[in-house]
């Protein structure tokens, strides 16, 4: 039974957003029979909707509201009102993800101790760890389907894999699998084994991959203490006198804009548009927007160091068969400064279909040199870059206050300059990639550049000092206590994972706490 | 119309095309376009120019014809017509008769290298990169395959079917 809550009910908690964070946090929460409206700026799209069709999804998922960016990333000149590429709809970007489920390392909770300070960089340590985080993540991975924890067997390797593979193991990689994946290796609970399809980032169609539009959002709406609002954007959170929020102003899918009232406020966006709810619900308490005292909101940006790999081959690999990112090397994913940068990064299998390709290998590029690679296209295997990236202040979300949005809303504009330690961490993953196919016998390798970013962080960062982030470890923001960050905008650093896995642990865990607290009547 | 009714009607423009009365075609009249609001001789040289930035020479003329036919439109004619008069006046400028009339590649590389900054170049270009390969029908002269669900993945068709490793 579907939940339907009037909107001058102040007992519910309200979250805005229903992806990783958001999708997770309302279920966690319905099942403890806490009562939930969660507003979602897109509609709702389903296995059978999805489409084998990489421009065609593109058009049907992807979040293309206005934005624009500055700084001196590839990303601001061949893609400079696509920043990110994200997507508005239930169940948000884990429709596009690719499914990869990595845990922090112990280090990386704590990067400030053990890189030590980096000039230029904003770094800090997260005021949680590791032993902290574990059985958070135990819940993640079962709750999820994690291949390769629990008694999962891993997913089978397909052709891309099989040529990456072979090449880290020329190169001495141990560390050498088809990942720890939210994609079901064998049939189990409503969710099938993967069916090799490819399109794992167009929204998979056989429910194979985790979710939260299909698993989370139903099983809490399954309780009757859930109810999701389509199409309904958040405009402003409203506070109270005494500095609490009351409710949150938005657009339903009518265009009418309507306050729902709430007890509690939790932020779930994604990194771009949380920080722009905060700084967009300025006030005269709240003069440089909501839970900013800090400062830090809307900074400390990061979008990992990405890149990738493509190799020729003389023969065909036909990469986009099979599941997309299914194939990792984590040797370098370690802190080993002797390589010339702090932090590490992992090296994931990638394939995009050729539409995508021409849009993605060397945008703006034209004649013989990007043709020729296109016309061996059949022959190419494809691997990602996923690394630690530096916070920097100066990387920041704003308000663009000369482009508004059909509200008349200030939009975001996003400002990324690469950091030196960045540069010189994807510079050695292209060597080393480069290295990987040339030892499997390519003709031609080709590193690429970053796309859009899918990995968007920090923008609220967690903190243990209340002058140095936005929230506190449970997402509590530091100035509004009954105001939550629930997405990745809270990390305090980016590690070298794949971010969903602790997005998704986080949101378990602060669901324990906003319920603990609520019924000890504390918040 | 017949390949012979077709030939008769028209004139050769270059090596590659023909064109007459409102129509641009293959000089074999393997395919043919009708032109409403360009020129037929500037329909030809846009399809030359369209090559010549995403040269495939596997891919017949017809493909680059569809991905630049959305400019044959009475909105855009104006600026196409500006953009195209311009590249055969920078080609004879390098001492060719015209834009399609200069015979090698290189040349009329360099010649759009000239003109690569310019608004022209980079709208041509751009529509390039989803007019010409988000074409379903190119899909398998580059080997993609496309759409795979309703044929239930490649679990039973292929995903590791490698055999050279």
């Amino acid at each position: 039974m579907v939940a339907k809550f009037e909107l001058t009910d102040a007992s519910v908690v309200v979250i805005i957003g229903t992806g990783a964070g958001g999708g997770t946090l309302a279920n966690e929460l319905a099942q403890k029979g806490v009562k939930v409206v969660a507003l979602e700026a897109g509609g709702r799209y389903l296995p059978e909707d999805y489409l084998n069709d990489e421009w065609d999804s593109f058009g049907q998922l992807a979040w293309l509201d206005a934005r624009s960016t500055s700084g001196d990333w590839r990303v601001a000149k061949d893609f400079s009102g696509l920043p990110a590429w994200i997507v508005k709809a239930v169940g948000g970007t884990t429709t596009h993800w690719a499914g990869a489920s990595l845990r922090f390392q112990d280090h990386e909770w704590k990067a400030l101790t053990n890189y030590g300070p980096v000039q230029g960089a904003n770094l800090l340590d997260w005021p949680i760890d590791g032993a902290e985080m574990a059985p958070w993540y135990d819940k993640a991975e079962e709750k999820m389907g994690v291949t390769r924890t629990g008694d999962r067997p891993g997913l089978p390797g397909n052709n891309n894999y099989k040529v990456f593979e072979k090449g880290a193991l020329a190169l001495g990689y141990k560390d050498v699998h088809t990942g720890r994946m939210a994609i079901q290796s064998t049939d189990a609970g409503n969710r099938i084994a993967c069916q090799q399809t490819g399109f794992c980032f167009q929204g998979c169609k056989w429910g194979a991959k985790w979710s939260t539009a299909y698993t989370e959002i139903p099983d809490g709406e399954a309780t009757g203490n859930l109810e999701v609002r389509e199409r309904a954007m958040a405009l402003k959170i409203e506070h109270d006198a005494s500095g609490k929020v009351t409710g949150v102003l938005y657009a339903d899918k009518d265009g009418n804009q309507v306050v729902q009232k709430a007890r509690i406020v939790c932020v779930a966006g994604n990194t771009i548009e949380s920080p722009r709810l905060l700084l967009n619900s300025a006030s005269d308490m709240f003069p440089d927007g909501l839970a900013n005292s800090s400062g830090q909101v809307g900074r400390n940006y990061m979008r990992h160091v990405t890149g990738s790999v493509y190799g020729v081959f003389d023969k065909p690999v036909k990469m986009w068969r099979g599941t997309t990112m299914a194939g990792i090397v984590q040797d370098e994913a370690g802190h080993n400064p002797e390589r010339g940068f702090v932090g590490g990064y992992e090296l994931e299998t990638l394939a995009l279909g050729l539409p995508f390709m021409a849009a993605f290998l060397d945008p703006g590029a034209w004649g013989r040199e990007f043709t020729t690679a296109l016309d061996s296209y059949e022959n190419m295997a494809g691997m990602w870059i996923v690394g630690e990236d530096m916070p920097q202040e100066t990387n920041r979300v704003t308000l663009n206050m000369d482009v508004k949005d059909q509200f008349g809303l200030p939009t975001p504009n996003v400002h990324f300059d690469d950091h030196p330690n960045d540069v010189a961490m994807r510079n050695h993953a292209y060597e080393r990639g480069m290295a990987m196919y040339k030892a499997v016998g390519a003709t031609r390798v080709l590193p690429t550049p970053p796309y859009p970013s899918t990995h968007n962080l920090g923008t609220n960062r967690m903190s243990e000092n209340p002058r140095d982030g936005v929230v506190n470890k449970w997402g509590q923001t530091h100035d509004v206590p009954n105001l939550f960050v629930s997405d990745g905008s809270q990390f305090t650093t980016g590690a070298a994972e794949n971010p969903t896995l602790t997005i998704v642990a986080l949101a378990i865990r602060q669901a324990d706490h906003i319920a603990r607290e609520m019924a000890a009547g504390t918040i | 119309m017949t390949r012979r009714q077709l030939l008769s009607r028209s004139v050769a423009l270059g090596a590659t095309f023909v064109v007459g009365a409102g129509f641009v075609a293959a000089p074999n009249a393997a395919w043919a376009m009708e032109t409403v609001a360009l020129k037929p001789a500037t329909m030809a040289t846009l399809i030359q120019m369209a090559r010549d930035i995403y040269p495939h020479d596997r891919i017949a003329d017809e493909f680059y014809a569809i991905a630049v036919k959305g400019y044959d439109t009475a909105e855009a004619a104006a600026e196409i017509e500006a953009g195209i008069a311009a590249l055969d006046a920078a080609a004879v400028g390098a001492g060719h008769p015209s834009y399609l009339g200069t015979g090698w590649e290189r040349d009329r590389v360099d010649i759009l290298r000239g003109m690569e900054q310019s608004a022209f170049f980079q709208k041509i270009r751009g529509g390039l990169v989803t007019g010409l390969y988000n074409q379903k029908a190119v899909w398998p002269l580059f080997g993609y395959e496309g759409e795979s669900f309703s044929q239930g993945g490649y679990i039973e068709r292929g995903f590791d079917d490698i055999n050279w490793l």
